[in-house]
């Protein structure tokens, strides 16, 4: 008979006031997390053709058909750098972000069957995608790699701070797919405005301008937005296109901290209700 | 320290339902509170307070004032009709819904098999199910590793493992499904129902593998209706009828309160006078009855007890010949026997009273009927009761050489077998040449 300690004995009562965050018993179930994030890349790539070359594919042909209407034929300026690797260099971290934010955001409709049937701390459900993302991510970059080389784009020190951008990129996501996570499971309306929230977010991102475009008066609002400087740092720290964003990023920065903070103290708190109400 | 593993106090569960159980819209929140301040200057203007909402949601308690304690190592069993609160219960243990009141303690590791197969995904092969499903019920992936091929191996599907579940029969889902589970190495285990899954020999492999978890020192809280089994793995057993506790104690002792108050039997049927009672001017019933004839305390009528079969009859024409007897039924609506007097005595005006005694060991278990009837000749048939008597013969664990799945045919006997091995050799296939 295995010994039971007092560390293991758990209480089932209704939970009311603070409630704690249990980022301990997350990294108990870490194994879940991962198995979760390989069971949707798995699925994704059964049955398919063409397998993980999707992950390259949809940046790519985003990217062709951006460098035609907005490079070519808009002519917006490029920062001094092609517009192909200009687009393209800021469509990978946004496209990664996107994703993010919209599996988090339907994480718990679309794992609601086993909500009702087995406890797990469920964050593991919102956070399972950042992992997926993140071998998108890495696809996507090698072709990044190979677009650098293309076009004789020597990186310089820079580079080393581009963790720091995607690090922002996804808690950014996560903190809004938390939020969304919760809502959606409570409110089934909201999961209908994802898509419109992802589209609108792009075009307040300076993906296919620079946001040299942006008026000088509006440029601090415009700062606030996390992804102008993820997108902005990422082609700072690889193309060496100005401006060097750091000013305007710990401002944003700390929005998105507040931001993901109250979203896991808002889901943890709907949590107990979330197998009642799916 | 109490060598407890769970302990219930007070625990309720409550779900609203009717006016929200439709999926809330946050535009519909929204209006909610545009409405009610128009709604609420209105009322004002009229001269009311502030109205509330025209629909009233109403609540449900699926569980109310649960108490209970569990030691550790018992094997509890918990019964009751479909929507009496089994399976709400085992869902806040396991911490999958919130309790509304009162709370629980555990202590030790859960692992619960509410459902077979959960997060099983149709595109991945079975071996990939395996750890997911693995993972998913807390097990972790060295857990998994170790108990790979026994789990493939209790699940029979060797074959099959790197076909994607989609293309699996419904038994090997379930087979699956419920091989993961049963290697769960947790201290306390919750089982709902799921054994009723699966075709006969499979059930019989769950079973058996519930009882090495039982009987192995580890919490087993179970939910079936399979009362047999419940009855031999469990040493305690819980009886819930609309979300609160109605008995506990000993699984025979809880199962035969339930299945008396479950099923509804009619053992005897009297009628006080000859006006109300079935018949004719030449005969009327007046009272059968069907009583067990054992000493077993609880007064159920098991697969072994004799049953002592009575009916009393006015007799209203002196000297008038006639026999009686009945016709058994069981729930398929198979006929399984009948019986009566054969010898067409007459007797005198007044009440006449036939008896008989079924043995024991006869018939099988289920719900049957007795017809009753009263013949003058082969072609007469004066009085013909149908459905006069309804009874339930429950099964016992005796004689089944642990065995629990269905038995299933008419009749039940006890029929003694003898076997001698025979000295003579086997004989060599004869190969017939070219």
């Amino acid at each position: 008979m295995p010994e039971l300690d007092h560390k293991s004995l758990r209480v089932m009562r209704p939970s009311h006031g603070l409630i704690s965050l249990q980022l301990l018993r997350l990294w108990e179930y870490r194994e879940l997390l991962f198995f979760l994030a390989w069971r949707d890349l798995k699925v994704r790539y059964k049955q398919t053709v063409l397998g993980v070359a999707w992950a390259i594919l949809q940046p790519l042909a985003t990217m062709l058909v951006f460098s035609i209407f907005f490079g070519r034929l808009a002519k917006i300026p490029s920062a001094g750098v092609p517009y192909p690797i200009f687009v393209y260099c800021a469509l990978v971290p946004w496209q990664m972000f996107s994703f993010v934010l919209t599996e988090s955001g339907n994480s718990l409709l679309h794992n609601q069957y086993m909500l009702t049937k087995i406890y797990f701390p469920r964050l593991v459900v919102p956070i399972a995608p950042v992992l997926t993302a993140l071998v998108d991510f890495a696809v996507a970059f090698t072709m990044l790699v190979g677009m650098m080389v293309y076009y004789g784009v020597v990186p310089k020190a820079t580079v080393l701070l581009l963790p720091f951008f995607l690090a922002l990129a996804l808690l950014t996501a996560l903190a809004v797919g938390v939020w969304l996570a919760a809502l959606t499971a409570e409110y089934r309306d909201v999961r209908h405005t994802i898509p419109f929230l992802t589209q609108f977010w792009m075009y307040v991102t300076p993906i296919v301008y620079p946001s040299s475009l942006v008026p000088e008066k509006w440029r601090i609002l415009y700062g606030l937005n996390p992804m102008a400087g993820v997108v902005e740092g990422f082609r700072w720290a690889l193309l060496g296109t100005p401006p060097t964003p750091l000013a305007a990023l710990f401002p944003s920065l700390l929005l998105v901290l507040l931001l993901l903070f109250s979203g896991l103290i808002y889901f943890r708190r709907l949590e107990s209700t979330f197998a009642d109400v799916i | 320290m109490n060598d407890l593993a769970i302990r219930a106090v007070g625990l309720g569960k409550r779900y609203r339902i009717g006016a929200q159980v439709s999926y809330k819209a946050m535009r519909d929140t929204i209006m909610e509170a545009v409405k009610a301040p128009l709604r609420a200057t209105a009322g004002w203007m009229r001269g009311h307070k502030s109205t509330k909402p025209a629909v009233e949601a109403s609540q449900l308690w699926a569980l109310r004032d649960v108490a209970f304690e569990i030691k550790q190592g018992q094997a509890v069993g918990i019964i009751g009709r479909n929507g009496s609160g089994k399976s709400t219960l085992l869902k806040v243990l396991a911490q999958v819904t919130e309790p509304t009141e009162g709370y629980a303690e555990i202590r030790g590791r859960v692992g619960s098999l509410l459902e077979v197969g959960v997060g099983f995904h149709p595109e991945l092969t079975g071996r990939e199910n395996i750890y997911l499903n693995g993972a998913i019920l807390g097990m972790r992936k060295a857990e998994i590793d170790r108990n790979f091929d026994e789990i493939v191996a209790f699940a029979e599907v060797e074959k099959f493992l790197d076909t994607p579940v989609k293309h699996y029969s419904s038994g090997m889902y379930v087979r699956l499904g419920f091989a993961v589970a049963a290697h769960l190495e947790t201290e306390i285990l919750f089982v709902d129902e799921v054994l009723s899954v699966g075709d006969v020999a499979f059930q019989e492999k769950c079973l058996g593998r519930m009882k090495h978890a039982a009987s192995g020192g580890r919490t087993v809280l179970f939910v079936s209706h399979n009362l047999l089994a419940i009855q031999a793995l469990c040493q305690h057993a819980l009886w819930l009828d609309q979300g609160r506790v109605v008995a506990e104690g000993r699984p025979a002792a809880v199962i035969s309160s339930y299945l008396q108050h479950v099923r509804t039997t009619t053992t005897e049927i009297v009628y006080e006078g000859p006006a109300e009672a079935p018949g004719n001017d030449v005969v009327r019933l007046r009272r059968a009855s069907v009583q067990p004839l054992s000493q077993d305390s609880l007064g159920s009528i098991t697969v072994r007890t004799p049953l002592l079969i009575e009916f009393e009859v006015w007799n209203l024409r002196a000297g008038i010949r006639f026999n009686c007897g009945f016709n058994l039924y069981n729930e398929y609506g198979i006929h399984v026997f009948s019986t009566g007097t054969v010898d067409f005595d007459s007797y005198p005006e007044g009440l006449i009273r036939l008896s008989c005694e079924i043995p024991g060991d006869l018939l099988n278990t289920g719900v049957h009927r007795i017809e009753f009837f009263v013949m003058l000749s082969e072609t007469e048939i004066p009085l013909v009761c149908t459905d006069l008597l309804t009874f339930e013969v429950a099964d016992s664990l005796i004689l089944r050489g642990g065995y629990f799945g269905e038995w299933p045919g008419a009749m039940r006997p006890k029929i003694s077998w003898t076997t001698k091995v025979l000295r003579e050799p086997v004989p060599k296939p004869v190969i017939l040449g070219g």
